[in-house]
């Protein structure tokens, strides 16, 4: 078992996703926004890499080519270690077999015409993972009840269910293809606090469940990835500006956007708010339309010196495991 | 220092198809001269709602049916709604920031025009020196450029500096108090950890007191002094905001805080979610809301009314039968 944790089953390297902008009556193209601009990173088997950034840093844009969603500007994507960047379209089924994506809002990811049962058992069909009707209702129930479903609920409709439970829903049909990689796109941010303890539970226990079961979990709330994820890579502006162990990460943060990143999010505990040190960033994010020249963060930087803003520092190992996109590191 | 605002009984419903929803369900809660208070709960817990009554924003079929609202010895709610003596306190002396700074600013008009507006309204400022305080008050809230961007419409700034225009509104009449209802909610990590600060930082320049209504227990604890948690239009639990953390009282704040996963804590705490979800507020039973949910819901809950807030400690109240004096023991374990 653990040689195969071992295993990469994500690969992504150097990836680019650039959205032309077109003018005119001819649709000309007169500029890029790069809402992925070389982004690297490798995902094992049975792990959990948090991805988070503020919005708009092209972290939901990363998940969607990596299912193929997007056609990739540049770059490469190796599932399994198969190729599948350019993977004509009829065979890009096969790997949406094995990724699944859940998705962040658990209210207009559902068809409304759908019942719930169809809703999961959908997968089944598309991919003929079942043979005989009997089989795909078996399937379906064994499905609301991982979980955590009742599986007479199956011929609701989604407006019948609590967000909570929509979002069960979602992660339902996201298994029952059994992918080996769920790429989670902010499952939980438009839940009630006390409802998103419930769902992150739920995952982790699937992942117990299944061995071998890796998730991307995309997120802006650090506290939920802290929780939830083995590594954790911080994008900002279409890059990755650190990536590493998640303990680490929060323990030891080395990039100054990480660590503006960590102290702005309030811990729920008084006491240990009242001696923490706040670093408060200048400005708001840049359109990824005109990012800065350099290292894109150098504009709100409270370290940056002048060569920031002329060199875009590469990604590089600080320790073992710990890669940061800094060049006074 | 003094009390400002002093809020008793407040209750709000309204008449729908389904049958009547107690959005606010008798509330009490009040507020000092520059004190940072937090107003937290859940999505549908009445806590916007009971920041609007005392406004008297509440339109139609939602109804104030009862309390009353203590304002510098006077009762608000005896005023009309639309009356000169509200119109001249809204705005003016109790303003409000609200959620989505897109949908709370006038897409039509110029930044400029909708803070002249409330200038020359409240403070009668002739044209030019409310347009001089309003480039004022964008320059203050950390607008760059103001003297151009005052002519800018709403489209043409971004989320954050939306709400930052917002708080300029709200601070430009110099109120007593400020809501802030879930100001930051709908913005990014490092663009709320500047509005919250820029408002503490306003309210303090202007002596100001601060109402944070939000379901973030770290935004609370990281700036206000009280708490007030709320849970189907009812307060649960109230006090220093270091006595609840510390100390806290009620099975939903208890669920809260346990529920949530702590930026400084390693990964491998098992979460421990609140059971079953949140009340359809359309013909609640006069019982514990919170009781289905409960782990330490007793038969009593089951039948007696909703337990009022006793007082046990400093400014700690809480509404819970686990807290009778009988029942003391069984907490502390």
């Amino acid at each position: 078992m653990s040689s195969q944790l071992n295993e990469t089953i994500l690969d992504v390297r150097d990836l680019k996703m650039y959205f032309p902008v077109t003018r005119g009556l001819l649709r000309r193209k007169v500029a890029d926004v790069k809402a992925v601009d070389g982004v690297t990173f490798k995902l094992k088997k049975g792990e959990t890499l948090g991805l988070v950034g503020e919005s708009g840093c092209g972290k939901t844009t990363v998940g969607r080519c990596i299912i193929r969603l997007y056609q990739p500007t540049d770059g490469q994507i190796l599932f399994e270690g198969e190729d599948i960047t350019n993977l004509p379209e009829e065979k890009i089924r096969n790997i949406r077999r094995k990724v699944a994506l859940i998705f962040q809002d658990p209210y207009s990811s559902l068809d409304p015409r759908q019942s719930a049962g169809n809703i999961v058992g959908e997968p089944l069909k598309i991919h003929s993972l079942v043979k005989s009707p009997s089989e795909y209702r078996e399937k379906v129930e064994e499905l609301f009840r991982k979980v955590g479903l009742d599986p007479s609920m199956k011929d609701r409709f989604p407006h019948e269910f609590s967000g909570g439970q929509r979002q069960r829903i979602g992660v339902a049909r996201a298994l029952a293809s059994e992918p080996s990689l769920i790429i989670c796109d902010e499952p939980i941010s438009a839940l009630d606090v006390s409802i998103q303890a419930q769902i992150i539970n739920l995952l982790e226990e699937l992942q117990e469940g299944f061995k071998g079961l890796s998730y991307l979990f995309i997120a802006h709330d650090l506290s939920v990835v802290r929780h939830i994820s083995n590594r954790v890579a911080v994008m900002y502006l279409g890059r990755i500006v650190e990536i590493t162990d998640s303990n680490i990460l929060y323990s030891n943060p080395l990039h100054p956007y990480t660590k503006a990143l960590l102290s702005a999010v309030p811990i729920a505990d008084p006491f240990v708010e009242e001696k923490r040190e706040r670093i408060i960033l200048r400005g708001e994010v840049p359109s990824p339309l005109n990012p800065p020249p350099g290292c894109s963060f150098h504009p709100r930087c409270f370290k940056a010196i002048p060569e920031c803003s002329q060199v875009i520092p590469p990604l590089k190992e600080v320790n073992t495991g710990h890669e940061v996109a800094c060049i006074n590191l | 220092m003094s009390t400002l605002l002093e809020v008793k009984n407040l209750a709000t419903q309204f008449h729908t198809e389904g049958g009547i929803v107690k959005a606010v369900d008798g509330i009490s809660f009040h507020i000092d001269e520059q004190e940072i208070v937090g107003l937290v709960g859940e999505s549908g817990c009445g806590k916007s709602v009971s920041q609007l009554s005392v406004m008297q924003l509440i339109a139609s079929p939602g109804k104030i049916v009862g309390g009353e609202v203590i304002f510098e010895g006077q009762n608000l709610l005896q005023y009309e709604p639309n009356g000169p003596e509200m119109r001249s306190i809204r705005g003016a002396k109790i303003a409000m920031i609200f959620q989505e700074p897109m949908t709370s600013l006038n897409p039509v008009l110029t930044i400029g025009r909708q803070l002249t507006e409330t200038l020359e309204l409240h403070l009668k400022m002739d044209k030019e020196s409310a347009r001089k305080r309003a480039i004022e008050l964008l320059g203050m809230v950390g607008i760059p450029d103001a003297e151009n961007r005052i002519d800018d419409y709403p489209h043409q700034f971004s989320g954050g500096m939306r709400q930052r225009v917002m708080i300029a509104m709200g601070i430009s009449c110099n109120p007593k108090i400020l809501i802030a209802d879930e100001p930051t909610t709908a913005l990014d990590v490092t663009t709320q950890a500047q509005l919250l600060e820029l408002m503490k930082d306003m309210v303090e320049r202007f002596h100001a007191s601060l109402i944070i209504v939000t379901h973030n227990l770290g935004v609370v604890a990281r700036y206000a002094k009280r708490i007030y948690i709320m849970y189907a239009g009812r307060i649960v639990e109230s006090g220093s905001t270091k006595d609840i953390f510390a100390n806290p009282r009620h099975p939903y704040t208890v669920g809260l805080l346990k529920c949530i996963p702590r930026l400084d804590e390693e990964k491998g705490r098992k979460l421990v979610p609140i059971e079953g979800l949140p009340p359809n507020l359309i013909n609640m039973r006069p019982t514990c809301a919170f009781y289905p949910r409960c782990a330490e819901g007793s038969e009593r809950c089951s039948k007696e009314p909703w337990p009022p807030l006793t007082h046990i400690g400093n400014q700690h109240y809480v509404g819970c039968f686990l807290n009778d004096k009988e029942k003391k023991s069984e907490l502390s374990t």
